[in-house]
């Protein structure tokens, strides 16, 4: 009952917000072209046989020298940029969600058990939540992602780059959460259908688990919202440094870096459009974000 | 005062601690640098004299303690990449960042703090909405592509700035500086405002949130009704009140500038510490990241320590009751 009445006013504050409303095409958009990328790319960037170097540095097809078969022009090999720049997004995309979705578990946890037990356990977890909080999520991300490297072999670390990725960028996102969920568990501990299921004999992790849960869920979505803007930024940032995803598997920041080169000999459109998609794709995901907060936020209403 | 200076010192060693462990762990446990330092070919007897000769047989709290003593003293081994000195590496490179990251924080002070006073005081004039609007486009574009932006209009189409490196430097003892030189103020101009933007859209959006809550109270409207000229309740009475947050985010911001540093040097080749991690990084060359490490926690506990003790000289509330110095903001 209550979840549909909220679905409704959602709904309503939604289809007032014309701005929101155009995000929410504009993150549609990109997700869809990102994820039927292997269906609707008009080139497959990844088949060698396809590419014919007398194609390369195309300009995109409306400055005269372009071909109507390269919308966006093409790259130093010839590879279409908008081809490249779908499947990148789905790379992207994938590490993006997979991080959020990382960190969100793991500040949930960390969050509900210390703000359930309290007491030395919480005070320590916080303070590590603290810690890193003092420090760019950046920094640390970067930071994991040289250790892994150093630890592993070349061979192996090319295989599992993409899960290093997701990692640092998940761990480098948890404390949000964490805080999040605690101070709310922190509410929901001593209200009365806690003190009843404890009673009757709930283990604590049952407690936590379907009864405190729930109720601390909203906050999250929020943040896991907002964070999913910080994530592709942040994944698009380690892949510009060049210590991102391989280079087998180009994200948008690849392609952006790959790009930066041919800036100075004229071929702009090689890193512009990667960009532009970036921009596109993050600024929806962050305005529907903002739009949430507000949506939610009783006191606002 | 002294008991409150002394109680954030106290908080902050742990943390130092926590880190210098964590460094301390990357030389010990990740990679091998006994088989690093030898090469291909060495015998076990070889291999045992250096093992004894670093201390590596020691136990693990007789090694960490060796460690932070070392570190101290600013000795970090040698770069496994380069085979030189870390302390001198980024003894070498300090600069180069500093110099950077003061201009941008400059540029986000000077011109972030005027412009959230103006689009505070009018909220409806069409040079606030164009400010508003640029603050939306500078935090949502990330570091890199603002530079990458940045190099293509001014370096490439119209050919006025350099896009890499620091120009001509002069070298003053061991510090190098590209503040005396046009080519070396030429070649600061877009690595600064790209570091700096972000930070000057936030604290311009901040100061502006910040005017419009104080211009509301009560002690302004009396200002007003003293009498006091305009300028003296904006500048002398508003203004001032917003200072505590301006400068708690102005400082942790300067912790980020830092971390941004590390993109920004590498749009622009900007030959500071910045690079030299993306490097170490990118070649697993742990002493330098260990070090890199324990300084910019160093630098970001300074920064925190910092910000508390501009608190107290600026919130005379605090200095009441300063265990609950965090608690307003």
């Amino acid at each position: 009952m209550l979840a549909r009445a909220l679905d409704s006013d959602l709904w309503f504050s939604f289809t007032r917000s014309p701005v929101t409303v155009a995000s929410a095409i504009v993150a549609l958009v990109c997700i869809l072209g990102a994820v039927l990328a292997p269906w609707i790319a008009p080139h497959n960037p990844f088949d060698l046989a396809s590419l014919n170097l007398i194609d390369a540095f195309k300009p995109p097809a409306w400055t005269g020298d372009g071909d109507a078969t390269y919308p966006l022009g093409t790259d130093d090999q010839g590879r279409d940029v908008l081809s490249a720049i779908m499947y990148g997004a789905r790379v992207s995309l994938l590490v993006g969600i997979c991080a959020v979705l990382f960190a969100t578990i793991l500040g949930i946890a960390i969050g509900l058990v210390a703000g359930y037990v309290g007491g030395t356990v919480d005070s320590v977890l916080m303070r590590i939540a603290d810690i890193q909080l003092t420090f760019p999520s950046i920094l640390i991300a970067l930071l994991i992602d040289g250790i892994v490297r150093a630890a592993l072999p070349r061979e192996v670390h090319d295989r599992v780059a993409l899960f290093v990725v997701i990692f640092a960028i998940g761990i480098s996102a948890w404390p949000a959460f964490a805080r999040t969920v605690r101070g709310s568990t922190l509410v929901e501990r001593n209200k009365e259908y806690v003190l009843a299921a404890r009673v009757i004999g709930v283990s604590p992790l049952r407690i936590m688990a379907s009864h405190v849960l729930p109720n601390v869920l909203g906050p999250v979505l929020v943040i896991a919202t907002l964070g999913l803007g910080g994530a592709i930024l942040a994944e698009a940032t380690l892949s510009f440094l060049g210590v991102g995803v391989p280079p087998t598997q180009p994200s948008l920041g690849t392609l952006i870096r790959i790009g930066n080169d041919f800036l100075f000999s004229g071929e702009w459109w090689i890193t512009i459009f990667p960009g532009v998609a970036l921009i596109a794709m993050v600024l929806s995901v962050n305005l529907l974000g903002d739009w949430l907060r507000d949506a939610l936020n009783p006191k606002l209403r | 005062m002294i008991a409150f200076i002394i109680s954030r010192i106290l908080q902050a060693l742990p943390v130092m601690l926590v880190v210098a462990l964590i460094s301390f762990a990357m030389f010990a446990y990740v990679g091998d640098p006994v088989s690093i330092m030898l090469g291909q070919d060495y015998t076990e007897a070889q291999r045992a004299a250096l093992v004894a000769e670093l201390g590596l047989d020691q136990p693990f709290f007789v090694q960490f303690a060796r460690f932070v003593g070392n570190a101290l003293q600013g000795e970090f081994g040698l770069s496994y990449r380069l085979s030189r000195p870390v302390a001198q590496l980024i003894a070498e490179r300090a600069p180069a960042t500093l110099e950077l990251a003061f201009c941008a924080a400059a540029l986000a002070l000077l011109v972030g703090v005027p412009m959230g006073v103006y689009t505070g005081l009018y909220r409806n004039a069409w040079l606030s909405r164009f400010f508003l609007t640029f603050s939306l486009i500078g935090v949502s574009l990330p570091t890199f592509l603002i530079g990458i932006l940045l190099i293509l209009v001014f370096s490439v189409w119209l050919g006025w700035l350099p896009s890499f490196g620091r120009g001509e430097t002069v070298q003053l003892g061991w510090w190098s500086t590209g503040f005396l030189t046009w080519s070396g103020i030429k070649a600061l101009i877009l690595p600064s405002i790209t570091l700096g933007l972000f930070q000057l859209t936030l604290i311009m959006r901040l100061v502006r949130a910040e005017m419009l809550e104080v211009l509301r109270t009560d002690y302004i409207k009396f200002a007003r009704a003293r009498g006091l000229a305009n300028r003296a309740v904006h500048f002398g009475h508003a203004l001032k009140n917003t200072l505590v947050p301006v400068i708690t985010i102005a400082g942790l911001q300067l912790g980020g500038i830092i971390a941004f540093a590390i993109v920004t040097e590498t749009v622009f080749q900007w030959p500071g510490m910045g690079l030299l991690f993306i490097q170490s990084v990118g070649a697993a060359d742990i002493p330098v990241m260990a070090a890199y490490l324990l300084l910019i926690a160093l630098v970001f506990v300074t920064i925190n320590l910092i910000v508390d003790l501009l608190y107290y000289a600026v919130d005379p509330r605090i200095r009441s009751g300063f265990g609950a110095a965090r608690g307003g903001h």
